[in-house]
């Protein structure tokens, strides 16, 4: 084998971790302004009251229906591996804590990256495309407030709160299909919910969402301000902004949950 | 004759994107209170001249001097002192599609001005007159207006803040005949009106000696002629001839 045909694996693998290292820079610069642009202002308070309104409120039905469904299958799925131990009458229990801790978050987090993250990406890539982020700057008006930071600060909001409503509707999916398929007593349910989560369960979950929430937003707009390439970069910048948000709200919570885990 | 110093001048900027130079060393100065009109072909970087004017890029090497001062690069002060007397009319308009023609024309007024909605729809009301809008589109988005609607609402946002420098960046391409003339009327009133400096970039030969008092014309990255639009047809210059179609 000649030596440079023997170099190409090297260089492939220099020129991943070149691109990767790039990535992370640009990301982190990224982030930089952003948080420079929520702390310094100026602030554009009917902005974040609109992406409230986009990523919170209008998000609910779809966390709302992804909670309760998965709260059920959650009990069913607890309940026949409780069996098995002769302990089906933990099932309240684990099914509290595995949806504030976890899923809550999580699939509140993945809902939004889905709904959120993909049109952030396309309303920002569309403006960069169409010179509308040009046209900003030259009306003296920083993008990064206008655009980016009520985004960011309305996800960091708008998604603790959501999770708070896929923790209730999740743990009311379980509770539903424990006492109308599984003669489970409603209130010795709901008490042994009641009695079991702490407030830190909840605490985490809602630590967790905000940090998911800050991913979601961030990923969006990332990839939206960096898209290049017309309608095809809008395309490409969208379908990044889901995968990325979606892959690191799965690492964040695995360091989180591993911060949060008591030994 | 005494020349009065320049308003804005590009001094020996090269600018490079990848391995291709779109400006080499380029020299242009444009005088306070004159409409420089810069004519070429398409992809000579006529349009990255007004964005490194205007700080959206920064130059590789040289610099772009407002009255005498050098631009710094992105969030400079003097940069962002040029944009705060400057307005711009952007190719494809640029109108933000998520707001109404008096939310874009007011635009600058509310988000970095500080004026109050109802004294700034005002402001926008006004500058849509300038532009021979009617009130009634003021409340509609870009995308119910016209391609020659969405330059008029164009200008009136760039003229709103009553501007000192204004940039034009092909006003008229994309227009029919008719509309193109409308516009370049347009702007010629209301860089009379405000009296200030004009710099625009067209291939549109009709605009261009209808709207400058001056002509430059950008080849290969540099400047290869400047002078009045009645000496356009007089030069022996090669580009110039057969960009005119002599």
């Amino acid at each position: 084998m000649a030596p440079a045909a023997a170099l190409t694996p090297v260089r492939a693998v220099g020129r991943l971790a070149l691109l990767s290292l790039q990535t992370v820079g640009a990301v982190s610069l990224f982030t930089l302004r952003s948080l420079q642009a929520i702390v310094l202002g100026p602030w554009f308070p009917g902005q974040i009251l609109r992406q409230l309104a986009a990523i919170g409120f209008f998000s609910l039905p779809v966390v709302g229906l992804t909670a309760v469904f998965t709260g059920a299958a959650l009990a069913l799925n607890i309940y026949t591996g409780g069996g098995r131990f002769n302990a089906e009458q933990i099932m309240p229990q684990i099914v509290a804590l595995g949806i504030t801790r976890e899923l809550g978050p999580v699939l509140a987090a993945l809902m939004l990256a889905g709904r959120v993250s993909a049109t952030i990406a396309a309303e920002i890539g569309a403006m960069r495309a169409t010179e509308q982020i040009d046209a900003m700057k030259t009306l003296s008006t920083d993008p990064f407030g206008y655009l980016v930071a009520p985004r960011l600060v309305a996800a960091v909001i708008a998604l603790p709160i959501l999770t708070v409503v896929a923790d209730i509707i999740g743990i009311a999916g379980g509770w539903a299909v424990a006492v109308g398929f599984l003669d489970f007593n409603p209130t010795v349910y709901i008490r042994a919910t009641v009695d079991f989560v702490q407030a830190g369960d909840v605490g985490t979950g809602l630590l967790k969402a905000m940090v998911f929430g800050l991913i979601v937003a961030l990923m969006g707009c990332y990839h939206g301000y960096r898209a290049t390439g017309g309608a095809r970069g809008v395309g490409r910048a969208t379908t990044n902004a889901v995968v990325s948000a979606a892959i690191l709200i799965f690492a964040s919570d695995y360091l989180l949950t591993t911060l949060f885990t008591q030994r | 004759m005494t020349r009065s110093r320049p308003k804005l001048e590009w001094r020996d900027v090269t600018k490079r994107f990848g391995d291709v130079t779109v400006l080499d060393r380029l020299n242009l100065s444009v005088e306070t209170g004159r409409s420089m009109v810069i004519i070429g072909g398409s992809g000579q970087g006529k349009s990255v001249m007004i964005k490194l004017a205007l700080g959206l890029v920064a130059p590789d090497r040289g610099k772009v001097l407002l009255d005498g001062r050098g631009l710094p690069g992105f969030g400079g002060h003097v940069q962002r002192r040029l944009l705060a007397r400057s307005g711009v009319l952007f190719q494809s308009a640029a109108l933000f599609d998520s707001l109404t023609v008096w939310e874009n024309v007011a635009f600058r007024l509310i988000n970095a001005d500080g004026v109050p909605r109802k004294a700034a729809r005002r402001r926008a009301l006004d500058a849509l007159a300038r532009v021979r809008l009617d009130e009634a589109v003021a409340d509609v988005f870009p995308s119910a207006l016209s391609g020659g609607m969405q330059k008029r609402v164009g200008l009136a946002r760039a003229i709103a803040a009553d501007p000192q420098v204004l940039f034009f960046d092909e006003p008229t391409t994309g227009l029919d005949p008719v509309t193109a003339a409308v516009i370049n009327e347009l702007i010629v009133d209301q860089v009379r009106r405000l009296g200030g400096t004009a710099i625009s970039i067209t291939h549109d030969l009709a605009s261009a000696r209808r709207i400058g008092d001056q002509i430059a014309m950008l080849h290969e990255g540099q400047i290869v002629w400047q002078g009045a639009p009645g000496e356009l047809d007089q030069t022996s210059n090669p580009h110039v001839r057969s960009f005119v179609g002599r």
